[in-house]
């Protein structure tokens, strides 16, 4: 699904983020991206986006060379970004006015979009409800707790269908019990669509739990990708067993150590 | 959040000043303050007649002024807002010009644009055009990048981040701009509207009345320009109202 071929990057202090940095994820799997502040990890993510360009190298996202954001591709940035001025249902639906202002051009919009009111209509109310939220369509953000706000977020992403979702530290900004719960969401959606993912993280409780195989980055050049299996994805339950608590102290020595291999 | 002025509160802001009015006229006791016993049945006269001409051709200066600024402040703010590199350059030069009162130059614009409503519609214009600047390129440059960057990940390019984002994010900056500096607009036309004309609201209270003593007829004017004053406020904030809901939300 992605496909980042000897990635180069660097911002103006000439200073290599990504050299000669190769990774794939295939189709169908969740992963999490951990690392200290300023490691890149954001970067990564607005690169695959389509909203940084890289210095060097080639990122393909579903066999297409990625050069400007994809119109399949989802992002949900920590703060929420929505339009301070509309209400939800407005907001959720921004994807759909965006498509519907260019058409099917396959550059904005997929090529082979289709316009059905009623399916639109349908995929909104659908998501609102799912993600718990359709009592609060005729609201303002403002009046909305951060929760409610990134669950708005993501139903806005989900409406446009997306193969592939990134997300930029979503629950970083919220308290722990609706952290976890939201974490829930996404387990049980990853589950039911099976849909590709890649969440930045600073939190190693929610690499493990979010993420199926965690991409470990370093505050030094990343140039091989260091990647840790887990099998503890979506078992939020586990949260408080033995064997859980040794994933994540394992991973936290990893990141404190740098560069020292996974197990 | 902002808050709501009702329907009832303007009316009681009407009356007590009203009441205000009568209870100086009645402790001053001098011609200079009429009652408004007097003022007001011989306003609702004379505004069906030749007050009434002067104080359209008042409104229209200023609706005209409004227009003008809002056509070429908002895409210049927009523009400003948006590249900060040229902000930068253009920056220093806006912050020295705002604050200087824009009347001092009415000779020049009398000599340069001729003695013409043109010219008395271009200085008020000159006014509202910098407040609206500085408001909605701050507005525009204030924006979130990550606001930015997530309508651009649904899609959107340059053309639709106008659309979606920029113009609804710069029309409550530009209404709030409106609102702020209609009332300067008003005293600036009072004084535009003194020399070089024969109709107008401050020709009207100045010339036709005050000097040669018509003082309940000059208060006829005053009150013609108040509420020229109040209605364009009014007006602007019922706009406003409508097409900022997210402002006044609880």
């Amino acid at each position: 699904m992605i496909d980042i071929q000897e990635l180069f990057f660097h911002y103006g202090n000439g200073v290599d983020l990504f050299r000669n940095f190769s990774l794939q994820v295939n189709r169908g799997e969740a992963w999490t991206m951990i690392g200290p502040s300023g490691c890149g990890k954001s970067t990564l993510l607005l690169i695959i986006a389509g909203l940084k360009r890289p210095t060097a190298g080639k990122v393909s996202v579903g066999g297409q060379h990625i050069t400007r954001a994809r119109p399949s591709t989802g992002l949900v940035l920590q703060d929420h970004g929505l339009l301070p001025w509309a209400t939800i249902e407005k907001n959720s639906r921004l994807g759909l006015e965006v498509r519907k202002f260019y058409g099917p051009d396959g550059k904005h919009s997929p090529a082979d979009l289709k316009f059905d009111k009623d399916d639109d209509d349908q995929r909104v109310n659908y998501w609102l409800n799912w993600l718990g939220i359709d009592n609060l369509k005729t609201m303002y953000p403002s009046q909305l707790s951060r929760g409610q706000r990134q669950r708005a977020a993501i139903a806005r992403t989900l409406v446009l269908q997306p193969d592939l979702l990134l997300m930029d530290e979503p629950f970083s900004a919220l308290d722990a019990p609706i952290r976890e719960e939201l974490q829930k969401v996404m387990n049980n959606f990853h589950l039911e669509s099976g849909l590709t993912s890649l969440t930045v993280t600073h939190d190693i409780e929610e690499a493990v739990v979010l993420g199926e195989k965690i991409l470990i980055l370093n505050d030094r050049c990343n140039s091989k990708p260091m990647i840790l299996e887990n099998h503890f994805f979506g078992k939020s339950e586990k949260r408080n067993s033995s064997e859980f608590n040794d994933r994540c102290r394992a991973l936290k020595s990893i990141l404190m150590n740098g560069r020292s291999g996974p197990e | 959040m902002k808050k709501k002025a009702t329907l009832l509160s303007t009316l009681a802001g009407v009356c007590m000043l009203f009441g205000l009015w009568q209870l100086l006229a009645l402790l001053i006791h001098r011609p200079i303050l009429p009652s408004p016993i007097e003022v007001v049945p011989l306003f609702l006269k004379n505004i069906a007649g030749e007050l009434g001409l002067h104080f359209l051709a008042s409104a229209a200066r200023v609706l005209s002024a409004i227009a003008l600024a809002t056509l070429l402040a908002a895409p210049l703010g927009l523009a400003l807002g948006q590249m900060p590199k040229l902000d930068r350059v253009v920056g220093p030069l806006v912050a020295i010009i705002y604050p200087i009162p824009k009347i001092i130059f009415l000779p020049v614009i009398y000599v340069l644009m001729g003695i013409s409503d043109l010219s008395k519609i271009i200085l008020i214009a000159t006014i509202i055009f910098f407040q609206i600047l500085v408001v909605v390129r701050d507005e525009a440059a204030g924006l979130k990048q990550e606001l930015i960057l997530s309508v651009k990940s649904l899609g959107a390019g340059r053309r639709a981040l106008f659309r979606f984002v920029y113009i609804p994010a710069s029309i409550p900056a530009i209404l709030t701009a409106l609102r702020v500096s209609v009332g300067t607009a008003v005293a600036v036309l009072f004084i535009a509207e003194q020399s070089l004309t024969s109709y107008g609201l401050g020709y009207y209270i100045v010339i036709e009345t005050y000097q040669v003593l018509l003082y309940p007829e000059m208060y006829t004017g005053i009150m013609g320009m108040g509420m020229l004053g109040v209605l364009l406020y009014l007006g602007i904030y019922s706009i406003e109202r409508k097409l900022s809901k997210h402002m006044f939300v609880e």
